[in-house]
């Protein structure tokens, strides 16, 4: 288990712009990993909903987040009143290959 | 109440002491179903005491050696037993609609974000937005306070914004959405922030203009159908000029309800500048 690194994953449920074969890959390297982790359909509800839950994620320690754009999760959580510790890893799955966001989100150390 | 602040359902899938482990393609297919049909799912291996985030009711998804602890308010358990991952999604539906929680992907979650490393404060936006999409905080900063507000796929306002600092994370391109931006964009956006210029003529004057000309034409020959055609065709430029979708044109308020929202659009924006200013002013002396 890598850490104590907390994952957040974002599903992007709701529109077509994170390639779905780099989602489903991403999802399924999770699922068979023995990490623990967070999922939402949404990151931008999450945000807009302020949801306490999610909150929570951030004085957990270090968090690894694969959604999309850093300047957009970065400015998501700001908007929600949070603010995500500039280590936070932000893995963008519009852009970056999904072995990619895999490893950045499960390996040991960073 | 805003939907935003209704309370929702989370799952959470428990794979600790007195929990049997699920296999990981099961796993895999259960959160697709579980994440597509709007549920948040945390996956979790440790026995934590479990409790709901505030605002939301938990169910706890797990193959339970035993019988599972009583259900509460705010936590409710589902056996696994052995049951496909999107019947397991319907009890989630399930147990949502009998508490009457929030509907998952009613909404397209469709709304500026405002990268606050690039924001000026200049309410731009705040002038700009027809639909109450920002508002003033209490520190005198723009805020984008009714999300819900704001129109599905309408983009518009990240173009009037002079330090491409308004992002619609869903937008296809860049860097509206999101993507880092280059000194070319900068240059670019700059060129385009002057409304006037891009219309040659502030949209709102321009619907003001038309709407006088109609009316002097109207007193002659009155006919609604007309208006409306006449006011869409005013748009079309816009509309074409800046990506607003035409369901966001064609759901536009009349010119006369458009000339009042962004007067006070644009007079809350003067205030939140004054007060800036002043503040500016205060710490300088």
């Amino acid at each position: 288990m890598p850490g104590a690194a907390r994952v957040l994953y974002c599903h992007c449920a709701y529109a077509k712009i994170v390639p779905p074969e780099v989602k489903q890959q991403v999802l399924a390297g999770l699922a068979a990993s023995d990490t623990e982790w967070d999922s939402v359909p949404d990151l931008c509800e999450m945000s807009a909903r302020r949801d306490a839950h999610v909150a929570t994620l951030i004085p957990r320690g270090e968090l690894r987040i694969a959604a999309c754009y850093p300047r957009v999760v970065r400015s998501l959580f700001q908007a929600a009143g949070w603010l995500l510790p500039p280590e936070t890893l932000i893995l963008n799955m519009r852009t970056e290959p999904p072995e990619q966001v895999l490893s950045g989100l499960l390996e040991e150390d960073r | 109440m805003s939907r935003l602040a209704a309370p929702i359902l989370r799952v959470l899938l428990y794979e600790g002491p007195g929990s049997r482990t699920v296999s990981g393609e099961f796993r895999g297919a259960l959160l697709r179903t579980l994440l597509e049909g709007g549920f948040p799912v945390s996956c979790v291996r440790s026995p934590a005491p479990v409790d709901a985030a505030a605002n939301s009711v938990l169910l706890v998804l797990g193959d339970f050696e035993n019988q599972p602890p009583e259900a509460s308010a705010r936590v409710r358990f589902h056996p696994l037993n052995g049951s496909a991952p999107a019947q397991i999604a319907e009890a989630a539906d399930q147990v949502r609609s009998e508490l009457g929680l929030e509907r998952p992907g009613v909404w397209k979650p469709w709304f500026p974000v405002i990268d606050f490393a690039r924001c000026t404060n200049c309410m731009q936006c705040l002038s700009f937005c027809l639909f109450d999409v920002y508002g003033v905080s209490s520190t005198g900063g723009i805020e984008v306070r009714n999300q819900d507000n704001c129109k599905t796929e309408c983009p518009a306002c990240s173009r009037v914004c002079p330090e491409v600092a308004i992002m619609f994370p869903k937008y296809r391109h860049g860097p509206i959405n999101g993507e880092e931006i280059n000194t070319d964009d900068v240059r670019r956006e700059a060129m385009k922030v002057d409304i006037s210029a891009l219309l040659g003529g502030d949209i709102y004057s321009m619907l003001r203009d038309r709407t006088a000309k109609a009316k002097s034409r109207f007193s002659k020959e009155r006919d609604d159908e007309r208006a409306l055609k006449e006011r869409q065709n005013c748009l079309v430029k816009a509309g074409q000029a800046m990506g607003v979708p035409a369901e966001v044109l064609a759901s536009l308020p009349s010119p006369e309800e458009i000339q009042a929202r962004a007067e006070m659009a644009q007079a809350r924006a003067r205030a939140a500048i004054e007060m800036n200013n002043a503040k500016l002013g205060e710490n300088r002396s």
